[in-house]
């Protein structure tokens, strides 16, 4: 018992939270068909960091947060800006831009190598779930003894921050997310301002991928953002239930895949352990590969004739 | 300085100068085959490959590893990372023509899923007692550094026959990603030449590997044949021209890595593209932010000069700043704003063209709609001297009848 809460329960909270806030945004950005953008955000995710760190010293979330946001409107704004005025195809546009904004947060983190603190390439590609060990949690009683919980590692607060915005984020704007997602033209008509939810939108997709980023790493988490919400579009032809089903996902594939990564190889005899982030979206994906086969509406509808 | 400049002129040793040119070949075919990708509107496909060749070059680590106690084997490796891209690349195109799901979804899933399923992959190559495993960190952004020469050589063997493949394909690929109805008339195989394509660019990717690493392969089938478009309308010319940038980027990225100890290759080589890329979305004379700048600018002018000699010529006051400063510049009004008789003559032209555009649009509306002239072009250089003519009569008949 001690063991899981000093080893097992941070990460874990951090992995469900995460997936949870992610699927939630995914699904607009699927039934958008805007998954690229996550794709997009989530890998600039890398050089907002390394360039606040640079500017700032620290590794504070505000400033880790400002620089996310910045590089993420900042992104959005060049790939318009190409789109529009160098009359370049959109996905083409979005690749010039961030596979370069990549690539320059690869060579900043190398050039001046970050190394005193926790961050380098290979934790930015894979994440690193299992480093968040709660060393006061040594018995059932911390849990509610001040002094233990204020050892928890700080990422834990900053993820459920992160979540509850999102959560606030798509509560307040769900009108406006769903009139944008399936008709933008009406949803300007009715005063919903289409263009301002997506902004926001994406605003929000960089914040979780941010937060995600210490976690699970630039990559991974765009499992978490597409898989559970594409699963559960081919579930159902209801909103409603769609967001619940890929809440369900997220939170199935968060369990298992932290349960199969840290003990999976030890039934079977292996003293070892994988790992947690690789494995939850593996699962993830493996979930969408049933959706894909066996999911009531996964077939594309025939238009009425 | 020195010792970039030793490595551009290929004076930096067999090895440095062996992967500077596999660089370029690599460049060169990668944004060959990425303008026909661009051109597909499927640029970000290659996304979903080079992500999904890390299980593969995970597994085929492990197997290698586990049968010969050494998984380095560059050709091995570059196996196993080509048929599990296979896979992604088959699984994009059945998600996105099977299921509902987008393309964009498809390819999203696709390459997280496949790049998770390699780092747990990886994780069991940690707790595996093999060695060499830190040869696999250069597969993900990229290092030329410990490159072996007969691993150089494969890549630019490689990369030459891919070029050359490509060149002959050139024209199929062409039909096929304009018209693939006007392609199977003329007995092209569309879904064959559509799928030698893509497993061209699937050869592209993987062996890209080694040199810019997975996560920035990418850059090198988009930002090229991106660029190249700047320049040109003509799509072969546009292939050529991505061609020769890709190589560029190749070079310049391969010989600054070698400047300094433990750079990386892969951010280089994208940098350096991407470079050429702001070059000419700012300055090319067809499509560059400047040249479109200096259109619009002079686009207003007109609009300015013509509005104001209108005015002048029906006796009207002119209170647009900028009108009166065009007006001036060109010596038609004098300071205090009265024209000067240059400016009455051009008035009085003005005015009179007017008068045929509007005839011209009376007489004949179907023409008149389709001229994109509006009214700021000299009337001759639309319109045929007979159209002129047939107009000024009218408009003389007309003066006689209503004088």
């Amino acid at each position: 018992m001690s063991d899981f809460l000093m080893f097992s329960l941070v990460p874990l909270t951090v992995a469900i939270i995460i997936c949870m806030s992610c699927a939630l945004l995914g699904n607009f950005l699927v039934l958008r068909r805007q998954s690229l953008i996550g794709d997009a955000i989530s890998h600039v995710a890398l050089p907002g960091i390394v360039a606040s760190f640079l500017l700032t010293g620290t590794l504070a979330s505000s400033a880790m947060m400002l620089g996310a946001g910045v590089s993420a409107l900042f992104t959005v704004a060049m790939i318009e800006l190409i789109r529009r005025l160098g009359r370049v195809e959109n996905s083409a546009a979005m690749g010039v831009v961030f596979t370069s904004l990549f690539a320059l947060g690869v060579l900043m983190l190398e050039w001046n190598e970050v190394g005193t603190v926790h961050l380098d390439v290979e934790h930015a590609l894979y994440g690193n779930l299992e480093s968040l060990i709660w060393f006061e949690g040594t018995s059932l009683a911390s849990l509610v003894d001040p002094r233990a919980l204020s050892d928890l590692p700080p990422q834990l607060g900053r993820v459920a921050w992160m979540g509850a915005l999102v959560a606030v984020f798509v509560v307040v704007f769900r009108r406006g997310l769903v009139l944008a997602s399936f008709d933008a033209d009406f949803a300007a008509s009715v005063g919903a301002r289409p263009t301002l939810v997506g902004l926001l939108l994406v605003l929000m997709v960089a914040v979780a991928a941010i937060a995600a980023f210490e976690a699970v790493g630039a990559i991974i988490v765009i499992a978490m953002f597409i898989c559970p919400a594409a699963a559960a579009r081919l579930m159902t032809n209801r909103l409603a239930l769609q967001v619940a089903l890929s809440q369900l996902i997220a939170v199935v594939s968060a369990v298992l895949g932290y349960v199969l990564a840290g003990y999976g190889p030890g039934w079977m005899g292996f003293g070892v352990s994988l790992s947690a982030a690789g494995m939850i979206a593996t699962l993830s994906g493996g979930l969408l590969l049933l959706a894909c086969l066996f999911g009531p509406y996964r077939h594309r509808q025939e238009p009425l004739s | 300085m020195e010792a970039w400049w030793r490595a551009l002129i290929f004076d930096a040793g067999y090895n440095t100068s062996l992967v500077t040119l596999g660089a370029m070949l690599l460049g060169g075919g990668a944004g060959m085959i990425g303008s026909f990708v661009l051109l597909r509107k499927r640029s970000l496909v290659s996304d979903a490959i080079s992500h999904a060749t890390l299980p593969g070059l995970a597994l085929a680590f492990i197997l290698m590893a586990l049968v010969f106690g050494d998984g380095r084997w560059m050709p091995g490796l570059l196996v196993g990372a080509g048929l599990s891209a296979a896979a992604g690349l088959w699984a994009v195109q059945a998600i996105s023509h099977r299921t509902r799901l987008g393309e964009d979804a498809a390819i999203g899933a696709v390459l997280s899923t496949f790049f998770g399923l390699g780092v747990v992959l990886l994780t069991v190559i940690q707790s595996l007692a093999v060695s060499g495993q830190a040869g696999l960190t250069g597969y993900l952004v990229g290092s030329t550094a410990g490159m072996l020469a007969a691993e150089a050589q494969l890549i630019a063997l490689c990369s030459l026959l891919l070029a050359v493949g490509i060149i002959v394909m050139r024209r199929d690929f062409l039909m096929v990603c304009f018209d693939p109805v006007f392609a199977a008339t003329n007995g092209v195989r569309v879904q064959r030449v559509d799928m030698l394509l893509m497993l061209l660019l699937l050869a592209v990717v993987v062996i890209g590997l080694r040199i810019t690493g997975l996560i920035l392969i990418v850059a090198l089938t988009i930002i090229p044949p991106v660029t190249g478009r700047f320049w040109t309308d003509r799509p072969l010319r546009v292939v050529a021209l991505a061609a020769l940038i890709g190589a560029l980027a190749g070079y310049l990225g391969v010989t600054l890595s070698s400047v300094r100890e433990g750079l990386p290759t892969g951010p280089l080589v994208v940098l350096a593209s991407f470079v050429l890329f702001l070059i000419s979305f700012l300055l090319s004379p067809r499509r560059g932010i400047l040249a479109t700048l200096i259109a619009h600018h002079r686009f207003k002018r007109r609009v300015h000069l013509r509005q104001g000699l209108l005015a002048l010529a029906r006796d009207e006051a002119i209170f647009d700043d900028l009108t009166m400063k065009v007006l001036r510049r060109q010596g038609l009004i004098r300071r205090d704003g009265v024209a000067t008789p240059s400016g009455w003559a051009a008035a009085r032209d003005a005015e009179h063209e007017e008068r045929l555009w509007a005839l011209h649009r009376r007489y004949y509306p179907e023409d008149a709609a389709q001229l994109d002239h509006r009214g700021l072009l000299p009337i001759e250089r639309v319109l045929s001297p007979d159209t002129i003519m047939v107009l000024e009569n009218r408009l003389m008949s007309r003066r006689e009848t209503h004088p």
